[in-house]
């Protein structure tokens, strides 16, 4: 069991700068992600903590200890490839006990390493085939399987889930998470699925151009996302933005909103942004905080209710999203299926004004 | 190619077919004359041969001209048949082609897996290999030989055609590598594999079609080659191509066709074994990159 230390790490090949100065810090036994678009540095750093690849400058510890300059094999570290990466040319059970024959295990502990492995992953009646002949899923668990066996102090997952089908994917995930309760290993996995992100991390680190963007646990990141890009990125449907103008309402700063039915004003709560009246700004609200009406609510002062004209109505099921446009902006609004209006109809949303975020246009950073 | 004679009726498909067939028969017969007409001398007896036609059946089979070939024929002064010389291209092909091929797979493992500053210049210097023709080495190469002591032996020559080969090797392995995922490399490594373990254990088990190309490739090319054998061998240690030629141009009076021929097929028939018996891998081993399994 590790704890991961990451000090102001920075990369560059040549005059590229691919990280610049990375700082993480994760307790033993957390399950950290790292989550960004293509090209924002995760699988790098992932590479750098398991000593694939060098670092420019920066330290990274693993268990109190700084493994800079540490080959792979002496870092205690075990990784899941995207692509697997089992030995193509050798049996499941040697695949698994690789690791340990290299490292002169007595050959009867190996046996007992590869038998407990294979019955925790149920894998057994798979030790004697190639990985060839095993299934998209099947080889997910050997690969899993070989990581496990060493019980290194620090597992890495590099996009593991990435290459199954989608409801394949549903099934591993939960699997790694179940892994992970039992066995309080610590873990730093990447992806660029915010699901997986969500469902999965103790500690997210979302990542864009080489920066930590935020480094928080999934609440944190899903409530109090520190700008626009972490606030957009994690959530689905993603956060909506509407660009408006902060007024003064008497006792507190409110911002005005053209929702196709009329304007209307929107409060802000606890003294925010009294000071920024005249100023414009990015309203952030997610899609479930504008809704139908609840009757419930309606006593709440940190509900309101607001006219609006629908454009476009999607049923999902379970909800239908109610798309309206707001200052020319497009936001979605969840919606109960049995509340939802026809397009083009004016429908009362309800807002939920605690869970109202502000952030600068320009910096597109949050306003206090 | 089957789909295109599925939807025709039935009695023109079976037309095509034997037009089909009836061509591959007449370019395949074509093709393989010279060879069944060597084979038909080389049984025949001189007397056949003056009295006959080229093409015609031989009237009585012997195998004089073989045994003669092979054991007492005469190549200069020397007669004793090609069986020596034989030997002499077996010695020089084994290690040749057993090294020549080790190290081409080294180096492209490591130009794929370990990719160190200017290994992409390092590749296509090695690619020029490719194309420079043999007679261009001739001199450099007999200079270096002489200074290295090895002129006229079999070990110069070995070094010769290991040195010459590399860079087919070395293009063979580095093309066939790099289809093979990094990410293998990577998880050996963190497996706790270093530079030699991961090449035993990882690289070479998933070479075997590489591995036969390169042989075959090797093979054939040494087997076969004449200008660095006439000219960086000496009397006894000539390789069977220098014996042939000799044999060939050595007359004394009579010119033995059948004896000639049969020289030329024990010279052609190891490379003739050495495509029937690893040919097909050879096939799957050049598109093995291309189409990935």
């Amino acid at each position: 069991m590790g704890a991961l230390t990451i000090k102001n790490v920075c990369k560059s090949y040549g005059p590229v700068d691919i990280l610049k100065g990375i700082d993480i810090d994760i307790q033993a036994g957390e399950f950290l992600i790292l989550v960004g678009p293509s090209g924002c540095g995760k699988s790098t750093l992932l590479n750098m903590i398991a000593g694939l690849d060098g670092i420019t400058s920066g330290e990274i510890q693993i268990d109190g200890r700084v493994v800079n300059n540490l080959p792979p094999k002496d870092r205690d570290i075990a990784m899941v490839f995207q692509s697997y990466a089992l030995y193509p040319n050798m049996n499941i059970r040697r695949n698994i006990s690789f690791g340990l024959e290299i490292r002169k295990v007595p050959k009867s502990e190996q046996d007992r390493i590869v038998n407990e492995v294979a019955s925790m992953l149920q894998i057994d009646n798979l030790l004697d085939r190639k990985p060839s002949q095993l299934s998209g899923g099947q080889r997910q668990r050997v690969a899993m399987g070989r990581a496990l066996a060493r019980k290194p102090a620090l597992y890495l997952f590099d996009e593991p889930l990435s290459n199954l089908d989608a409801k394949l994917r549903v099934d591993m995930r939960t699997e790694i998470k179940m892994l992970h309760e039992r066995l309080k290993t610590t873990i730093v996995y990447v992806t660029h699925d915010q699901i997986e992100a969500m469902t999965l991390a103790d500690k997210i680190a979302v990542m864009k151009g080489g920066i930590v963007q935020q480094f928080g646990s999934p609440r944190q990141l899903y409530d109090d996302p520190s700008n626009m890009f972490v606030a957009g990125f994690m959530g689905s449907p993603s956060m909506n933005f509407v660009p408006c103008k902060v007024v003064d309402m008497g006792n507190e700063a409110g911002v005005e909103i053209d929702g196709g039915a009329g304007t209307f004003r929107l409060p802000i709560k606890s003294n925010q942004l009294k000071s920024s009246v005249g100023q414009e700004v990015m309203l952030g609200i997610r899609p479930e905080k504008v809704t139908h009406k609840i009757e419930s609510h309606l006593e709440d002062p940190n509900f309101h209710l607001a006219k609006c004209r629908v454009s476009i109505k999607e049923p999902t099921g379970p909800d239908t999203h109610i798309f309206v446009h707001m200052n020319g902006a497009k936001v979605v609004c969840r919606s109960n299926p049995d509340s939802a209006k026809e397009p083009g109809e004016e429908m009362e949303m309800m807002f939920d004004l605690s869970k109202m975020v502000f952030f600068d246009p320009k910096t597109e950073e949050r306003l206090v | 190619m089957s789909s295109f004679s599925a939807d025709t009726p039935h009695s023109s498909s079976t037309m095509g077919r034997i037009f089909i067939y009836g061509i591959l028969l007449i370019v395949a017969g074509y093709f393989l004359l010279p060879l069944i007409v060597m084979l038909f001398t080389s049984v025949k007896s001189m007397e056949e041969i003056r009295t006959g036609s080229l093409i015609s059946f031989p009237t009585s089979i012997t195998f004089e001209a073989w045994s003669k070939a092979w054991s007492s024929a005469c190549t200069g002064v020397e007669c004793s048949g090609l069986s020596g010389y034989f030997w002499n291209s077996v010695w020089l092909v084994t290690p040749t082609v057993t090294i020549s091929t080790f190290l081409g797979a080294l180096n492209g493992y490591v130009l794929t897996k370990w990719n160190f500053k200017g290994a992409n210049v390092f590749f296509s210097m090695l690619l020029i290999g490719c194309f420079i023709p043999f007679q261009v080495i001739l001199l450099p190469m007999a200079r270096t030989l002489g200074f290295l002591g090895l002129a006229g032996t079999t070990t110069g020559l070995i070094m010769v055609h290991i040195i010459y080969g590399l860079s087919f090797t070395t293009l063979f392995f580095r093309n066939f590598y790099v289809s093979i995922p990094n990410e293998l490399v990577k998880a050996a490594k963190i497996d706790g594999a270093g530079f030699f373990m991961i090449f035993w254990k990882i690289m070479l088990p998933l070479s075997i079609p590489i591995i036969v190309v390169s042989v075959i490739w090797q093979f054939t090319q040494i087997w076969n080659d004449f200008l660095f054998g006439v000219v960086f061998s000496a009397g006894e240690a000539q390789p069977i191509t220098v014996a042939l030629n000799n044999l060939v141009n050595t007359s004394t009076g009579v010119k033995e066709y059948n004896v000639d021929m049969a020289a030329a097929i024990i010279a052609a028939l190891p490379t003739l074994f050495v495509y029937v018996v690893a040919g097909k891998y050879f096939v799957r081993g050049l598109t093995a990159g291309a189409v990935k399994g």
